[in-house]
């Protein structure tokens, strides 16, 4: 028979309950899903070709035609902000993969070694630290030139840190624990030890800082397409189309208007996602509502 | 104290150094020769091997590293390829505009950010709680520079109240120079003080739970004393590591909504710079900006000190 040491699990069901009693999750959960299946959708289907320009139909207001209106290429901006999510949410997701894929293990070892080993790592954290998103991605593109590409490995450069940081922190706070110190009596590893015990415990603060980096990576991706070092047209991405309405606010502010709202939209949703994660698996931050 | 103290600014030297060797790997592996660049193609292989000696490119990688880390120390970054001015004098024209739109910004959405969040903290779970921290959380997904746009064409294209862009520099006056800058700084501010009042409630509340709080209330100190007196010092810590990450963010915004109001700052400099392949001042501006955010997390740490008693008198 094998001894399991791990905290009691919460009962599936009773998660399923907590989650859809809870507003901020299942608003959250719910433009979440929208905002996935709309970049879904692009792929098949569109209300007009977004690489096809009618200069005659150019900078169109609302219309039952055209909701959202058009570009100054005569683009229909609600094609436009359908494929620009596909762009938003695969940059976003990757630089997240990174930062989680990095940092973790990272955070996880500085945990599990201390000493030198947590010293180490956390002096790289704190160098890292000190290029935001904007800064690497101003280095990269020097070097290499301007591209989606950049956009990704700058942000996700920037969230390995947060994600070895939160790692670390949550590992330490387990270490100490009884269930740890029986698994080292049975004569586990720390690898094991941290594999089997530590990091399913710290599933859920991954999670929650998951959506939050997500929605920062969302900003972060229009913030670089914005100034011109993210993703470049022809391929529609919200950042650049906000870029293109600037000159134009006075004869087209929906230009301006829309893709805005589609990125604070997402952007809301994650975070209210998020929120609602931390609230349903984190009994200590529900005593706080 | 002392010990505290020494090892932080220990930490903070570290990172500069390290930082500094990154940028300068950076600039290392970027493909081309300067000395090139400076005398065009037509220059001759001699021409440009003399260049490339004065220049001191040809003295071996740590050397290099050494004589262009001690110029960064005596402020000498080096001459810009397409100004052919030193790029310190360019820094200085334009740090004049983004060090007071940034601290402008900080100082905004501080003034905004702690009072709303003794004001939800205060109301912990009633109606203006729920509406404030609505408010925080939708100020939370609003990207600045959209924000800015949206201000523009308010105030600047409807009102007629502020000017849409541009700067008339500080000696066309101290009036026509800020009124150029509120817009931007409302921008900067807005969205990062929306974060600033989550963390400054949730802080507050936290602490609100503690026993002493209880002994406060229960010796009879009215909650408004309790909630200033108490409560906020020692809330201050999370809210400080905030401030000072914000501190960040609010440098990298600057060279976006620099962008947004053709603000002559270092965000212009850096991204005309980029186009004009002048590398020397791209670099030159993300060492300095980097030093900048080491600085300010150097003088975060400090502060708790200041903040948190227990950490003055641990050995």
């Amino acid at each position: 028979m094998t001894l399991r040491f791990d905290i009691p699990e919460e009962n599936f069901a009773d998660i399923l309950v907590k989650a859809f009693t809870n507003r901020s999750f299942l608003t959250g959960f719910v433009i979440t899903i929208v905002v996935a299946a709309v970049a879904i959708v692009s792929f098949f289907w569109t209300p007009f070709d977004v690489t096809r320009l009618i200069i005659a139909e150019k900078t169109q207001a609302p219309s039952p035609a055209h909701w959202f209106g058009t570009d100054h290429f005569g683009r229909d901006i609600l094609s436009m902000i359908m494929v620009g999510a596909r762009n938003s949410i695969a940059v976003a997701l990757v630089a997240v993969g990174i930062g989680m894929g990095v940092g973790v293990p990272l955070g996880a070892l500085a945990a599990a070694r201390g000493g030198i080993v947590d010293e180490v790592v956390m002096r790289l954290n704190d160098l890292v630290f000190a290029f935001p998103a904007l800064l690497s991605a101003i280095m990269i593109t020097a070097i290499f030139g301007p591209g989606a590409l950049n956009a990704i490995i700058a942000i996700g450069i920037f969230n390995i840190p947060v994600f070895a940081r939160v790692a670390r922190a949550g590992a330490l706070a387990i270490w100490p624990r009884e269930f740890i110190l029986a698994a080292r009596a049975a004569g586990k590893g720390r690898t094991l030890i941290t594999l089997e015990h530590v990091l399913p415990n710290i599933v859920t603060l991954l999670l929650v800082q998951g959506t939050i980096q997500f929605a920062l990576g969302i900003l972060a991706e229009a913030g670089l397409s914005y100034v011109g070092l993210g993703t470049q047209p022809p391929m529609p991405s919200w950042g650049r189309m906000l870029f293109d309405a600037q000159t134009r606010m006075v004869a087209a502010p929906w230009m301006a208007v829309f893709p805005g709202m589609a990125i604070v939209v997402t952007v809301l949703g994650l975070n209210l996602l998020g929120d609602g994660i931390a609230d349903i698996l984190d009994p200590k931050s529900r005593r706080q509502r | 104290m002392t010990v505290y103290l020494l090892k932080r600014l220990a930490i903070a030297l570290i990172t500069l150094v390290l930082a500094s060797m990154v940028v300068f790997a950076v600039l290392e592996i970027i493909p081309g020769d300067p000395a090139r660049l400076m005398l065009g193609m037509n220059a001759s292989a001699d021409q440009v091997e003399l260049l490339r000696n004065q220049m001191g490119l040809n003295a071996p990688l740590p050397a290099r590293y050494l004589h262009w880390a001690g110029g960064l120390l005596s402020l000498d970054f080096g001459r810009s390829y397409t100004y052919s001015v030193p790029v310190i004098d360019l820094v200085r024209e334009r740090i004049v505009v983004s060090l007071p739109l940034a601290l402008i910004a900080l100082a905004l959405s501080t003034i905004i950010a702690i009072p709303v969040g003794l004001f939800s903290a205060g109301r912990h779970g009633r109606a203006g709680d729920t509406i404030a921290m609505g408010a925080a959380q939708l100020g939370v997904a609003v990207p600045n520079f959209w924000f800015a746009l949206m201000l523009i064409y308010l105030f600047a294209v409807w009102l007629r109240l502020v000017p849409a862009g541009g700067f008339p520099g500080w000696s066309a006056g101290i009036w026509p120079a800020l009124k150029s800058l509120i817009l931007p700084a409302i921008a900067l501010a807005l969205p990062q003080a929306a974060i600033l009042a989550r963390v400054t409630r949730s802080a507050l509340i936290e602490v609100l739970n503690e026993d002493y709080i209880r002994t406060a209330r229960a010796k009879g100190l009215p909650y408004r004393a309790v909630l200033w007196r108490h409560a906020l010092r020692n809330a201050m810590i999370p809210v400080l590591t905030i401030l000072g990450l914000q501190f960040a963010f609010l440098l990298a915004g600057t060279i976006i909504i620099e962008n947004v109001f053709y603000l002559p700052g270092l965000g212009r400099l850096v991204f005309q710079a980029i186009t004009q392949r002048d590398l020397i001042v791209v670099e030159s501006v993300v060492m300095l900006l980097v030093a900048a955010v080491i600085a300010v997390n150097l003088l975060v740490d400090l502060s708790y000190a200041v903040v948190d008693p227990r950490l003055r008198s641990r050995q």
